[in-house]
């Protein structure tokens, strides 16, 4: 076990493929002699050369379907781009290409594809910059999307990614590149479609995935060392597929649950988590299920308005003390 | 190579358009293979025939969706697999059962395709526009207009990195050229010297809007140009002047790894699909454009060197008549695919197993 950051954590992970398997290549934009827009690929140009760390012109829908094309021949490409807002520019190659060959085409021809890209906000880049897009991916049969909060996860979900013979959107969070956790030195994998508790409690459950996830944990090791209340936190891992029976059974246990997401609350993950358990775990629940998401508007820049618009733990603080159960509740606040 | 310079299209008549890249019915070459070009003969007119019998299918809904047929671009389809190798890999637009049958999927195959059966060469799964064969190479029909250009970029791309010898040769239609994944495909394949041959069908409509109505340059090979890129225009009524063409840009893909594109003037006897009740052509036109039959040309170019007469016109018709009458007899004999199999394993239908590890 050594203690690194989460961006180290996917660089290490992109080098091992690298070394580990000749038909794995990198490619993006300024992933090679700029190493990256957030460094994720520092030194991997140097280390691999042009044809293994390939840099390419700013045509998202281009390198993304010529990503496609290369894995339709067996090679496993790991595309970057830049910021998730971009990738909307590659959208048909991945919803109407990556997503639908193997099916339509019966079966034939496996697309073993990562597609990396951080979301998320809080960086005063407003509105074009700061947005979380999952669940338009999660929507898609033939995709698969993952989106780990730790050092840990990044770097077995990227493993897992890299060997699964399906498209993978990889998400990642701006602001946790930074953030520190324990890693595994061996080749450990972290399989897609398994969530993880994260922290045991009884007297609710906080769902979360991401970024969000982080902050979720951290406020309930607070409010149970604080408030003497017992949080259960849920770390989704992988959006789709999605782990439903470690939901239902937290639920079952706590009988309560909120869903803490940073994307806009509409049509959201919560909105699919809370569907999920009305319809499988309804008799299991003591209270409705309640949705922590973003304000729906296009992110300000201004930072009073910024950090208006994102949710976060004083958000989370607040829906618990609503949805506690009432000897429990507090008036906590972050 | 230099691209071939042309005189400005006359915009509202296809002939005039043909006979600009090509005089009408030039002799045979000497040195063609007779069983060869006997063999073009016959692909062209099962082509043909199968597409009439398609638009048959189709009226009697047998066939569903949409229904995009080669009638009248024989020559281009067939002179286009005719220029490749069968390790090269081809990838189509929607308008593509000729394309198929040109690479050898069966008719059987692609006619129980279009019927959704299990013996389809998508298993039922993709019907008209989206046919497929690993074995051989036909790497799809797409029929989200551009999106098959960078799929084709990046096998090409794996034929490189590869180090390997074979060629990519992604077909579209006109309209195609006026999108950003066309324009993006091409400086990709150029500054990664790609092997592939993009290969533009001109048929002068996109749907119903005139090419040069939609595109600002309307002999569209001169795009390439903007890439550096190689290209070249030829008559689609020419199945020999199409291969020749595909065999060139195929050879400098192969050889020297860079890109080139091919149009070929073409020219779609009917509507845009088998519903479309053509009222955007002027009348004139499409008869004009149908005296152009690119198979009768041939068979007279054949007749003209000796290498057919009457009787064997007649042989290969039966011949093909057969082929296609088996292929609706295969079709319609075959299984839809099991409903009970695809609800039981629905993961199965839309993901590819696991990794070995």
């Amino acid at each position: 076990m050594a203690e690194i950051t989460y961006r180290q954590a996917l660089h290490d992970a992109l080098r091992d493929e690298l070394l580990r398997d000749e038909n794995v290549f990198l490619l993006g934009e300024e992933i090679g002699a700029f190493e990256g827009s957030y460094k994720i690929t520092a030194g991997l140009l140097s280390e691999f050369g042009p044809k293994r760390v390939v840099d390419t012109p700013i045509v998202e829908n281009g390198f993304i379907g010529m990503a496609t094309g290369a894995a339709m021949l067996g090679l496993r490409p790991i595309v970057e781009i830049m910021t998730i807002n971009f990738i909307v520019l590659g959208m048909d190659q991945i919803v109407n290409h990556a997503a639908k060959i193997y099916a339509m085409f019966g079966g034939q021809c496996p697309i073993p594809l990562v597609i990396r890209t951080p979301g998320g906000g809080g960086q005063q880049l407003a509105a074009t910059h700061s947005q979380n897009l999952e669940v338009w991916f999660a929507h898609v049969p033939g995709l698969k999307v993952v989106a780990p909060s730790t050092p840990a996860d990044a770097k077995g979900l990227l493993r897992t990614s890299v060997l699964d013979n399906n498209p993978v959107i990889f998400l990642e969070n701006l602001a946790l590149y930074n953030t520190k956790g324990e890693v595994p030195s061996d080749d450990y994998m972290v399989p897609i479609g398994q969530a993880k508790v994260t922290k045991e409690g009884s007297d609710l459950t906080v769902i979360s995935y991401s970024r969000m996830a982080v902050v979720a944990r951290d406020v309930a090791r607070r409010m149970e060392q604080e408030n003497n209340l017992s949080i259960e936190v849920v770390d989704l891992r992988s959006l789709r597929p999605l782990d439903h029976e470690t939901i239902i059974n937290s639920v079952r246990k706590t009988n309560r649950a909120i869903v803490f997401e940073e994307d806009w609350r509409s049509f959201g993950i919560g909105a699919e988590i809370a569907a999920i358990l009305q319809e499988e775990a309804f008799d299991d629940l003591d209270a409705p299920i309640k949705r922590v998401a973003s304000l729906e508007v296009p992110l300000p820049y201004s930072k009073p308005l910024e950090l208006a618009t994102l949710t976060g733990g004083k958000q989370l603080v607040e829906a618990i003390n609503e949805l506690a159960p009432r000897r429990r509740r507090s008036s906590y606040s972050s | 190579m230099e691209a071939k310079s042309k005189q400005q299209a006359d915009a509202h008549d296809a002939t005039s358009v043909h006979e600009q890249v090509s005089p009408p019915s030039p002799p045979i070459p000497g040195g063609e293979d007779r069983d060869t070009l006997l063999d073009y003969y016959y692909q062209m007119a099962l082509v043909r025939r199968f597409e009439e019998k398609s638009a048959e299918m189709y009226n009697k809904a047998r066939i569903g969706g949409y229904c995009h047929l080669n009638l009248g671009e024989e020559a281009t389809v067939i002179g286009f697999c005719a220029g490749l190798e069968p390790a090269d890999y081809v990838y189509t637009n929607y308008r593509e059962h000729g394309y198929a049958i040109g690479r050898g999927i069966s008719a059987g195959a692609v006619m129980a395709e279009l019927f959704g059966k299990s013996t389809g060469c998508s298993h039922g799964r993709g019907g008209s526009m989206h046919l497929f064969d690993l074995e051989r190479r036909f790497m799809g029909g797409y029929a989200i207009v551009g999106g098959q250009i960078p799929l084709a970029t990046g096998a090409a791309f794996a034929i490189a990195y590869r180090g390997s010898q074979e060629v990519v040769a992604c077909q579209m239609g006109d309209g195609t050229t006026n999108t950003g994944a066309f324009h993006e495909s091409l400086n990709l394949a150029k500054i990664y010297h790609l092997p592939i041959v993009y290969f533009v069908v001109n048929n002068l409509y996109g749907m119903g809007l005139r090419v040069e109505k939609g595109s600002a340059v309307s002999e569209l090979y001169r795009k390439a140009c903007a890439y550096d890129m190689q290209s070249w225009r030829v008559d689609g009524n020419d199945v020999l002047a199409v291969r020749d063409a595909m065999r060139n840009a195929a050879a400098l893909a192969r050889e020297k790894h860079e890109p080139g594109l091919i149009e070929a003037v073409s020219f779609r006897f009917r509507g845009h699909s088998v519903v479309d009740p053509d009222r955007y052509r002027d009348k004139e036109e499409v008869q004009k454009g149908r005296e152009h039959d690119p198979i009768a040309a041939f068979a007279e170019r054949l007749t003209a060197a000796g290498l057919l007469d009457e009787k064997a016109i007649h042989e290969i018709e039966e011949k093909v008549e057969r082929d296609v009458d088996d292929a609706v007899k295969f079709a319609e004999e075959s299984p839809y695919p099991s409903v009970e199999e695809f609800m039981g394993d629905l993961n199965g239908y839309v993901y590819a197993p696991e990794a070995e590890q």
